[in-house]
């Protein structure tokens, strides 16, 4: 009540004696306003506008796109590319086969920890060289242990490999149960019928939950804008895998896939000096991977998290049971049988 | 409609009326939030690359203090629920600044949120394919917009009423109460799932993170309130009763209590079991391998904590200056616990193990100080309007160009 007597209107009282000084005053602060919002906002004049076209604003995710649209958007990229890079791509979109799943198997006991996948790999894929991506993570371990924190991921030795330790490589484990497409919220990654988790960079609003619910750290993120040397770019390229990324996305390994759809193998096999490394189609029961996959002793990283990963390691022993060819089960513990 | 508008405008016209302190205060938070307007186009321009994030620790501020502000958010029942739960009517002015300030604070996890991404004008990828109800993040949006949109509407038509001298309908208000009521618990639920649901990050993978985010917030966010209420009263002249102080101070000494424990259930589980799966644990209260960042941090938080649960123990601090005390302490400690202690241990050493640091950047805190002064600068202008509007000093019929517009007001 009191108050309410002191200040009669509020701001009606004021409003009425809208003298010439006040009207003065008040622009006066309204143009600050502007003038300090403008001063704020000027570091956008240095903003990369092609990232933000009308054109890329309504493009369809991958999913949704009709030939046509794909063939449109390739071409833009296309475009892109040569002017960024002096080179013409080689760009395609690249589906997965019928009959093929992928599966990846990773010889530790051949592993001499030289890193070359990991620079095949940057070569490939088209990674920005600064800030550095790189896909694949060598670990030296210690012999005895498989508990990762016991790793070194610096190690640097004048020569490999280091006779008290094993390496163990990791990149993306392609999971059958990936966690971390399940929590994208936009269905910017997935998981291809052939196996392969891929990523349309072009729909990924870079939240980086993926990076989060990721148990093997596989997934990167584009900081800062990807720089890559012109006479490095690869021009053999797909939509889904290895063409030149923006900042502000992830990417991962993708299997290679503009190399595996088409029959070749990854990079990061090709390079290897030791065959250390081993791929192919587990529903072909002759291919390498799947006789791996039943003779070696195999296994996964973390498998108690139940991602179902289809990169497996395994070392060198036969299962008794193969080689020797015993008739029956042998029974641990003793004959109670 | 014509009667709305002029109600908006006359708002708008309100919250630049004011005295000396009024504008000093409001263009402190002006300059704070160009401050964080320019920071944060610098990070558009350069990317994420100017925060202290890495692909280590790929969440930092930006999310912690996501989490804090949904519990602050949440906590707006804590005054409702006395209000309509057990009719303690003479509070229910206060519900509206409850809920003003629950406004306020989904307004930030918003625009935190928004801070965050790598892309943000992909935004609206959102709404054509929308992975709901797989990922948590997506039902964290229709948990964030439903409890925004409750909150505006019940705010906006209590005021509304309020300046029209009409008694409010209740039946298009209180549906929306208890539902709010509900909603709230469940914003900050969500909010805990998305962490608690990834397997690969044992810190964050334990079914305590919502109790305990939820007895957080009940503690944090009533404590928030009393202090606020203290300055509505003692600056805009509008009536707060001690009594309602003391019931909100019941609510944050039970709350704090509640999450005390909690706290000690889940050291004990980690540190008594001793596995492989409490190294971000440590890393956090004692510190890994020489690495020990966070170490300071959480234990301020909980020597803070413990300050403010003995103050408001004991019983010759009834005066309001020691509930105060206790009260930023708790706000203070619990946003470390909250934001800092619990977002960025879970990535640290990283799931194959190696030890890298989170240190925010200048550029990241200024766009951090920018959003909270924006949400300052929402709070003081709704209460701001809304104190004047509740006490009757500004209504329709007041207006002084009716022009036949409140001819039409009473029949509607």
């Amino acid at each position: 009540m009191n108050p309410a007597d002191q200040q009669p209107t509020e701001e009606c009282g004021k409003r009425d004696k809208l003298s010439r000084r006040s009207f003065l005053r008040g622009s006066l602060g309204a143009a600050g306003g502007v003038a300090a919002l403008g001063a704020a906002l000027s570091p956008l004049r240095f903003l990369d506008t092609e990232d933000f076209t009308i054109e890329k604003f309504l493009q369809k995710h991958y999913k949704e796109m009709t030939p046509e649209d794909m063939e449109a958007v390739l071409d833009r990229i296309r475009v892109e590319v040569e002017q960024r890079y002096a080179v013409r791509p080689e760009l395609r979109d690249i589906k997965a086969n019928d009959g093929v799943e992928f599966v990846y198997a990773l010889h530790l006991g051949r592993c001499i920890g030289c890193r070359r996948c990991v620079h095949a790999c940057a070569q490939e894929n088209n990674t920005s060289r600064s800030p550095e991506i790189q896909y694949i993570r060598v670990l030296e371990m210690p012999r005895g242990s498989i508990d990762l924190e016991q790793g070194r991921h610096d190690y640097d030795h004048p020569t490999v490999p280091d006779p008290d330790h094993y390496y163990m490589p990791v990149q993306c484990h392609q999971c059958a149960n990936p966690p971390c497409v399940k929590v994208c919220p936009v269905e910017a990654t997935w998981k291809e019928q052939d196996g392969i988790v891929v990523i349309d960079y072009d729909w990924c609003i870079g939240c980086r939950y993926c990076e989060a619910a990721c148990p093997y750290w596989a997934r990167r993120f584009n900081y800062a804008e990807p720089q890559i040397p012109r006479d490095k770019i690869n021009p053999d390229m797909a939509y889904l895998s290895n063409r030149p990324r923006k900042k502000g996305v992830m990417e991962k390994c993708h299997f290679c896939l503009q190399r595996t759809r088409e029959g070749r193998m990854p990079a990061c096999l090709e390079v290897c000096p030791v065959g250390a490394r081993k791929f192919g189609n587990v529903l072909d029961p002759e291919s390498e991977v799947s006789q791996i996959l039943r003779n070696k002793h195999v296994f996964v990283l973390k498998q108690e998290v139940g991602t179902l990963p289809r990169f497996f390691y395994y070392f060198d022993e036969d299962y008794p049971r193969n080689e020797h060819g015993m008739s029956s089960p042998v029974i641990p513990g003793g004959d109670h049988a | 409609m014509k009667l709305y508008l002029r109600f908006l405008w006359r708002c708008f016209r309100l919250s630049f009326v004011g005295d000396w302190r009024y504008h000093a205060w409001m263009l402190m938070l002006t300059v704070f939030v160009l401050l964080g307007v320019n920071a944060y186009a610098k990070q558009l321009v350069h990317g994420l690359v100017t925060t202290g994030m890495t692909d280590h620790v790929s969440w930092g501020l930006y999310i912690a203090n996501f989490v804090y502000l949904v519990g602050m958010a949440a906590a707006a029942v804590m005054v409702v629920i006395p209000v309509y739960i057990y009719r303690r009517h003479e509070l229910h002015d206060l519900v509206i600044f409850g809920e003003l300030f629950a406004v306020a604070s989904i307004t930030m996890c918003l625009l935190f949120v928004q801070v965050d991404l790598g892309r943000p004008d992909r935004f609206m990828h959102m709404f054509w394919r929308f992975n709901f109800p797989m990922s948590m993040l997506t039902w964290d949006v229709v948990a964030l917009g439903g409890y925004l949109l409750l909150n505006l509407h019940i705010c906006g038509y209590l005021i509304y009423c309020a300046y029209r001298k009409v008694k409010p309908s209740p039946r298009f208000y209180i549906p929306f109460v208890f539902v709010a009521i509900g909603w709230a618990i469940s914003i900050h639920t969500v909010t805990a799932f998305l962490f608690v649901g990834l397997g690969g990050r044992p810190f964050w993978n334990t079914a305590i993170i919502a109790p305990r985010f939820l007895a957080s917030a009940f503690a944090a966010g009533p404590a928030f309130i009393i202090i606020t209420l203290q300055m509505i009263r003692r600056f805009a002249g509008y009536h707060v009763s001690d009594d309602a102080l003391k019931l909100l101070r019941n609510i944050v000494t039970v709350a704090m209590t509640v999450n005390m424990f909690l706290f000690v259930c889940e050291l004990f589980t980690e540190f008594y079991a001793d596995s492989a799966h409490i190294v971000s644990t440590k890393y956090l209260y004692l510190g890994l391998h020489g690495h020990h960042g966070l170490v300071p941090w959480i234990w301020t938080a909980i020597v803070l904590n413990t300050i403010a649960l003995v103050i408001l123990y004991l019983p010759f601090t009834k005066s309001l200056r020691f509930m105060n005390v206790a009260c930023v302490f708790l706000i203070i400690g619990i946003w470390i616990e909250k934001g800092m202690g619990l977002v960025i241990p879970a990535f640290i050493p990283s799931p194959l193990g190696e030890l890298v640091e989170y240190q925010p950047t200048l550029n990241e805190t200024l766009v951090c100080l920018g959003i909270w002064a924006f949400g300052l600068l929402l709070y003081t202008i709704f209460v701001r309007i809304s104190v004047p509007v509740l006490t009757g000093r500004v209504t329709a019929d007041d207006d002084i160009k009716p022009q036949g517009v409140s001819a039409t007001a009473p029949t509607r």
